[in-house]
């Protein structure tokens, strides 16, 4: 079993951590991401990860930790993409566009000043493209509650959320308050989004949240299917990132081992990529 | 720095052009997927000791492919959200195998002037003329798709491959705008200058050509702060774009 699993995996005390971490963020945009394909959100909730990266970014420069930083990035992107809700097509998409330019903008600033204030290296790459290996254990607790939260959130919300994302008028006429709902839902992508942006880096924390779900939309059309296998997905996925990770210490000439983020997502475009055309087949036959 | 002024007013001269046809299509992810790809581009070809506008184009070019492909088959949000993130991983197993590279990730992704006055002018020139050009000829089924689609469909329009040539555009379009203004921030003078001429002004044609305004605006004073403040062009692109659109909306509102 060497091939696969290298001397020293199962005893490292940084694989333990980011197995931990990886499944509670996996878990939760799992979930997260099932909504966020029904009702069409992908955009925003990859805008929401570069609003995080600027939380992030910022995070390094005031001195508190990433987490701190993705999450409370998050949420202020969720509270500046929600004030420009509701006006709908294309409008909604330029909106949404420019809160993401300014957050980017904002990044780029930070990191700059980052770069220049302090000796520390490597901060761009680890705000933007993660670097789960080197997480402290101390955030385990502190990202388990965080996600505990989001996922008893989306719980307390989805039968209202599915109506609403399947028909506004339908929803309203239920004495659903949409725009609640909406505001509600928007808070939770970020906390999925800011939890992911610890493990994934917060420029790939999109592929967590939108590749997992997307791939199991494909799949089946139930619901509670469609959860339980963006769940296996997720977490298979992450899994198999920080296997694969671990390894290509040894499979590199110069032992540079490649980015965990990096096998996570091309793990995650692999599953997408099977799920649509096992179903186009199906469809056509 | 004269160098940089040349190229910064080739790439706001085409953003302002194909950023009117992104905002009018509402298809704005598609402009921040694209110069992803292209990041990946320039780290793969500062890997292998190409051009790095060789690889910004062909990478950017591979995206703008891939994206409309996997259109077909899905959700234009979630097919856009996949390539983007595919390419992005690749960039990061690119630049996590060379220090060199990793020391200019900053440069890449949020731009400098230095990144733009180190390539030379003249293949930008006719990457300039060849997406002004393609944006129009092809003007008035752009137009006709994005505001009457059954009009356009009746006309004879095909959809998927005018949205395949809009996606080659925006890719060219990157390949110009990444050494200024770096491929994250691309996509913010696309959008907020030609945002911002939609709201003002209301025939498409003078749109077009008050978005090109708007967008050299933004970019000139982006240039000048950025040489003054040694601060990221990108930052000061991300500002000016967004300011001007939201004088934009604080002027229409009030009519």
């Amino acid at each position: 079993m060497n091939w696969l699993f290298a001397p020293g995996l199962f005893t490292s005390a940084p694989v333990h951590t980011a197995l931990a971490l990886g499944t509670v963020s996996a878990t939760v945009c799992a979930v997260v991401g099932v909504f966020t394909i029904l009702r069409g959100a992908s955009f925003a909730g990859h805008a929401l990860t570069d609003v995080a990266a600027t939380g992030g970014a910022g995070s390094v420069l005031v001195g508190v930790s990433p987490l701190t930083g993705f999450l409370s990035g998050a949420l202020v992107g969720a509270g500046a993409i929600g004030t420009t809700r509701g006006r709908g097509g294309h409008q909604q998409e330029v909106a949404t566009g420019i809160v993401l330019s300014v957050a980017t903008g904002l990044s780029a600033l930070f990191l700059y000043l980052n770069a220049t204030t302090s000796a520390a290296t490597g901060v761009t790459q680890r705000v933007l493209f993660g670097s789960l290996f080197s997480a402290s254990s101390s955030e385990i607790l502190p990202t388990l509650l965080v996600g505990a939260l989001a996922l008893l959130l989306t719980g307390v919300i989805a039968r209202p959320l599915v109506l609403s994302s399947l028909s506004v008028e339908l929803a309203r006429a239920r004495g659903v308050r949409v725009a609640l709902i909406g505001g509600a839902f928007l808070l939770t992508m970020a906390v999925a989004v800011g939890l992911s942006a610890l493990t994934s880096g917060s420029l790939l924390s999109t592929a967590l949240l939108i590749g997992p779900a997307a791939a199991a939309v494909r799949c089946t059309s139930r619901l509670s299917h469609a959860l339980l296998l963006a769940l296996t997905f997720g977490i298979g996925c992450t899994w198999l990132g920080i296997v694969l990770s671990y390894d290509s210490y040894n499979w590199m000439p110069k032992n540079q081992s490649l980015p965990v983020s990096f096998f996570i997502v091309v793990a995650i475009v692999v599953v997408y990529g099977v799920c649509t055309v096992g179903s186009t087949r199906g469809r056509r036959v | 720095m004269i160098n940089a002024w040349q190229v910064g007013t080739l790439a706001a001269l085409v953003a302002g052009v194909v950023g009117f046809v992104v905002v009018l299509r509402g298809d704005v992810f598609a402009a921040h997927a694209i110069p992803n790809g292209a990041f990946a581009g320039a780290a793969g070809a500062s890997l292998l000791g190409l051009s790095p506008l060789l690889g910004l184009g062909v990478f950017s070019l591979v995206a703008a492919l891939l994206l409309s492909a996997l259109r077909r088959y899905g959700q234009r949000d979630t097919s856009t959200a996949l390539v983007l993130v595919l390419t992005l991983a690749i960039g990061a197993a690119l630049i996590s195998q060379s220090p060199q590279i990793a020391s200019s990730t900053y440069a890449l992704l949020f731009g400098e002037i230095l990144g733009a006055s180190s390539s030379s002018v003249l293949p930008l020139l006719v990457l300039a003329l060849v997406c002004i050009a393609a944006v129009l000829v092809r003007w008035r089924a752009f137009v006709l798709s994005a505001v009457t689609p059954d009009l356009a469909l009746a006309r004879g329009i095909r959809q998927g491959r005018l949205d395949a040539g809009f996606l080659i555009v925006v890719a060219l379009a990157t390949t110009l705008t990444v050494p200024v203004v770096g491929a994250l921030l691309v996509f913010s003078l696309m959008v907020g200058p030609p945002a911002a001429a939609r709201l003002l002004v209301t025939s498409p044609g003078r749109a077009l050509v008050t978005a090109t305004t708007l967008s050299l605006t933004v970019l000139w004073s982006a240039l000048v702060a950025a040489y003054w403040t040694n601060w990221p062009v990108g930052f000061f692109v991300a500002v000016g774009s967004a300011t001007i659109y939201l004088l934009a909306r604080l002027i229409t509102a009030r009519r």
